[in-house]
């Protein structure tokens, strides 16, 4: 039996990055993963031979570059590169084209509504201005609102401070901003409704909500609060695939001393007197440490690694009731060629952006009735990536992957459970509207990887498939994020932890939960701090 | 050489076209040309920070046509060369290239550039300015060297980024990998021959290509094809200004002002002080501010070129650097300074007064935002090695991407 001062349960990107900033602390800690890959949802693996498929996450926007800078992700061989443009896909031949620049997307906005397009500076400046606040509660713990805590209540003037600098008028729009469904929110800016679909997909990516579900405005939110170097609503993508920032943080924590098991799934956490100390393994291994950190999220930590009998009471009905549903499948193609696009021109830049087909908002919330009755959209929402057209370490040159992010895909079938026939059925509803627009598409494909919710939650773990590890909304936000009273990373059985996207500030390739955790963990073991106190991007 | 057009009375004033310029226009989506050394150039083509990452995620070219080359040939080539620049001439192998500066008997550096080595009699030199006058007068005396300006008669490309080895190996030039740093391979195109050096201005993997101008285009249209599946694409001035950054490479004009214009006492540098004493070999025979730079040697640089690490994210243009942070005791100023996007950290190069580079360093920084003047005073950390430094770099073979 091997002792460490803590175990990380869960080799997923918050995981490593709470193992390495543990690591660096001077303790000794064990990552155990139950696959035999690291990475979690932040993955990149070779399915057909020369194709890096990003399995699951498959961009990025969220990542601190706080953290990203103090772990020196770079050094452990981490490239972001932001995307370029991205086209928008009608229900019909319309197109609308996002061009790197942004005084060319003016005059491409301008083609379908010169209204609109004005509307668009002051739409992306709000989007700016809420995300700055949001942006600055990222790398903080929530405090806790019941508390009468120094450092609770130090934190709540903090967050009163800033909120009270953006101003009166804004006040009133965030608390709309939480509630609003994304679609009514663009009513105010946008009367095209192409133009309202294709500003209004960020809001669905990865929730069980349609655009017309309050709720959806923030997921929007959510969705453009990241940047790239400094460039916020940016996206980017990993050189190497997503797995290069999983490896990178393996890399850190390598390099402070952490170990990572694979191979190693939990089957349970050990709670003596009511205190966390250590974990069994599948296998049967015992593993003691003085902490033990749950990447899973709240519902499986809770429900399936926890005895019911070593919680609190009401925890584990807290946790059975966590909202966590599965919503978005994913279809990973390897193509023999560049596939082309109707009414798209071959301009390589475009290509080296994404592909959303959004169509109407009709057609966004048609794909969301489709989920609401048990089965997947059969007109689906899919955001799409060519991360090979300008990722040469991603496919063999001149050929292509093609990473599809559809919605919606039911974590269960109403006429009963999944089977690999119903999964390729679903594969196809993908690649024949792809083929729509795209005619010839399918002669291309080479290898296809089709995962709906159930794929996602047997491999990766993430209960019913859910990207965010639990809903965004906001009674699973901020201080009740993953219920309230436990938003600070303390779960109820004393030194026990969670790190995972179910905490602050969710879902997201971001680190930051992972990072706050850590911070929480070395305050109570009275470590020095090693984690960045505040992200240094603030303006 | 160029004749006064009766047709086009500006025909003096406009710029000069370089041999790849019929492709780079076609390129130069955003229209965003420059001028460099009296050529057309261009600044970006499509978005600078794009440029920059196809330098550090694929391939990309850049055209090195307007810097100035010069073939020097004859018996005395290399004892005129060796009294010219700082490093040992004698020292460079056959088919090598070597980075060299040179400076004013006060030991002023009047530039840097590269000496290409093709045989003891047979050497080129290239830099960022126009040079024959200094040249010739380093000539004098000297019975059997000539110095032909070869800048028109040929084109060359700066072929940089992580797959640049694998688009050569595609264009056919087989043996490539087999190519050191700094070494030089020829190859046989369309009858003449393509010279190819390891070589580059952006700290990453990296070739320079040379070829008789006349064969711009078919050079151009041959590595565009081999890279079409490789991400390649042309970058202006913006992107190699951020690549050379993360390099820590001096810039004229940044870094380090030509002695040769220079007004003020001492606005220029010495190779000391920029950090380039390596570059000076005193152990070899006489050469242009040799006894200046021996003073200096021993009594130690007034200033020192240093890589900086700053905290935070604004970019340290033009700042001050103090020894505290209350800023009362300057002690240097930043030349260059950026958020690197590879590095994730916010890099500068400073000239800092060398009895001050021990202790701590401050920076005062000027911001804007939104047409408020801001400013902050950061922390700076020396770093002794380049910024970006990857390992393919110095790999032979390097790796296909």
């Amino acid at each position: 039996m091997s002792r460490y001062d803590a175990i990380i349960i869960g080799a997923g990107h918050n995981g490593l990055t709470n193992a390495a900033y543990l690591a660096k602390a001077g303790l000794k800690v064990i990552v155990v993963e139950k696959n035999e890959y690291i990475g979690g949802a932040a993955v990149s693996r070779e399915l057909q031979e020369g194709f890096k498929y990003s399995s699951c996450s498959y961009v990025c926007s969220m990542m601190r570059q706080a953290l990203h800078r103090d772990l020196d992700l770079g050094r452990h061989g981490l490239l972001l590169v932001p995307y370029l443009g991205t086209v928008n896909f009608g229900d019909g031949d319309e197109r609308l084209f996002s061009y790197h620049d942004e005084e060319a997307t003016h005059h491409e906005l301008k083609r379908h509504s010169p209204r609109d397009a004005d509307a668009m500076h002051r739409f992306q400046t709000d989007l700016t201005r809420y995300s700055q606040f949001i942006r600055k509660t990222l790398l903080r713990t929530p405090p806790d609102p019941t508390s009468f805590k120094p450092r609770d209540i130090m934190e709540f003037l903090y967050l009163g401070k800033q909120i009270w600098a953006l101003g009166e008028k804004e006040i009133y729009e965030y608390v709309r901003f939480f509630t609003m469904s994304a679609a009514e929110y663009l009513e105010d800016y946008f009367e095209n409704d192409m133009i309202k679909a294709a500003m209004a997909s960020p809001g669905i990516i990865g929730t069980a909500l349609g655009v017309y579900s309050p709720g959806s405005a923030y997921i929007l939110l959510h969705h453009v609060m990241g940047d790239v170097d400094g460039s916020i609503g940016a996206w980017g993508l990993a050189r190497g695939g997503m797995g290069a920032i999983s490896n990178a943080i393996a890399g850190a924590l390598a390099e402070h001393g952490g170990e990572i098991r694979t191979n190693a799934g939990v089957q349970k956490v050990l709670v003596r007197d009511r205190k966390a100390i250590g974990v069994v393994l599948e296998n049967g291994d015992e593993i003691h440490a003085g902490i033990v950190v749950s990447n899973l999220d709240a519902k499986r930590t809770f429900t399936r690694i926890m005895d019911k009998n070593d919680l609190p009471d009401g925890i584990y009905e807290k946790a059975r009731n966590f909202k966590i549903r599965g919503s978005s499948g994913k279809v990973n193609i390897a193509l023999s060629g560049m596939p082309k696009f109707t009414g798209v021109p071959d301009n390589k830049y475009l290509n080296r952006g994404g592909q959303a087909f959004t169509g109407s908002l009709e057609t966004m919330e048609r794909a969301y009735d489709c989920w609401k009755r048990g089965r997947w959209s059969d007109d689906p929402f899919i955001e799409s990536v060519i991360p090979s057209a300008w990722d040469p370490t991603v496919a063999p040159p001149g050929q292509h992957w093609m990473s599809n992010f559809v919605q919606y895909c039911p974590p269960t079938l109403a006429d009963g459970a999944w089977t690999p026939e119903k999964r390729d059925q679903f594969g196809q509803t993908v690649i024949d509207k792809i083929e729509r627009y795209s005619p010839g598409f399918k002669n291309l494909i080479v290898h296809m990887e089709v995962r709906t919710p159930h794929e996602i939650e047997q491999e990766i773990g993430l209960t019913e498939g859910n990207i965010f590890q639990g809903e965004l909304t906001i009674d699973q936000l901020f201080f009740n994020r993953p219920f309230p009273g436990y938003a600070q990373y303390r779960m109820p059985v004393k030194n026990l932890y969670m790190c995972g996207s179910s905490t602050h500030p969710g879902g997201g390739v971001s680190s930051a939960c992972g990072a706050n955790a850590a911070r929480e963990i070395l305050m109570d073991l009275r470590r020095t701090n090693t984690v960045p106190e505040d992200d240094f991007y603030d303006e | 050489m160029s004749k006064i057009s009766a047709t086009d009375p500006y025909a003096g004033e406009r710029l000069k076209l370089s041999p790849f310029y019929p492709r780079a226009k076609v390129l130069n989506i955003r229209e965003a040309w420059a001028a460099w050394n009296g050529y057309k150039f261009a600044e970006y083509y499509y978005d600078a920070e794009y440029e920059y990452f196809c330098i550090r995620n694929s391939c990309a070219t850049y055209d090195i046509c307007p810097m100035q080359k010069y073939e020097i040939r004859g018996r005395d080539a290399e004892a005129m060369l060796n009294r010219m620049v700082t490093r040992d001439v004698k020292k460079i192998g056959y088919d090598r290239v070597a980075y060299c500066v040179w400076c004013t008997d006060e030991g002023r550096m009047i530039d840097d550039g590269t000496i290409f080595k093709y045989a003891d009699d047979h050497f080129m030199l290239t830099c960022g300015s126009p040079c024959t006058a200094w040249l010739e007068k380093s000539a004098f005396g000297f019975d059997d060297v000539t110095v032909t300006d070869v800048t028109d008669a040929i084109a060359a490309l700066s072929f940089q980024g992580p797959t640049t080895c694998a688009v050569l190996k595609k264009m056919g030039l087989s043996g490539i990998e087999t190519l050191k740093p700094f070494g030089i391979m020829r190859f046989p195109f369309h009858g003449d021959t393509l010279t190819v050096s390891r070589t580059g201005f952006t700290g990453d993997l990296g070739y320079e290509l040379w070829i008789p101008a006349a064969l711009g285009l078919q050079l151009w249209d041959s590595l565009y094809a081999a890279g079409d599946n490789y991400g390649i694409q042309p970058f202006g001035e913006a992107a190699t200004n951020m690549a050379r950054l993360e390099a820590a490479f001096i810039m004229p004009a940044m870094e380090f002002n030509e002695a040769l214009r220079t007004v003020h006492f001492e606005h220029d540098q010495t190779p000391f002080e920029l950090d380039l004493g390596w570059l000076v070999d005193f152990k070899k025979p006489h050469f242009s501010g040799r006894a200046a730079l021996l003073a200096e040697k021993q009594r130690g640089p007034k200033y020192t070129l240093t890589k900086l690490d700053i905290e935070g994210n604004k970019p340290a243009e033009g700042s001050y650097i103090y020894k505290n942070k209350r800023c009362t005791t300057e002690i240097g100023y930043v030349t260059s300074a950026m958020w690197s996007p590879a590095v994730k950290a916010n890099i500068a190069l400073a000239m800092i007064k060398t009895e001050h580079l021990q202790g701590e360093l401050w920076a005062e920084i000027y911001y804007e935002k939104e047409l408020r003047q801001y400013n902050c005073v950061a922390k700076c950390t020396r770093k002794e090695k380049p910024f970006w430094a990857p390992a393919r770099a110095r790999a032979t073979p390097p790796p296909d991407f």
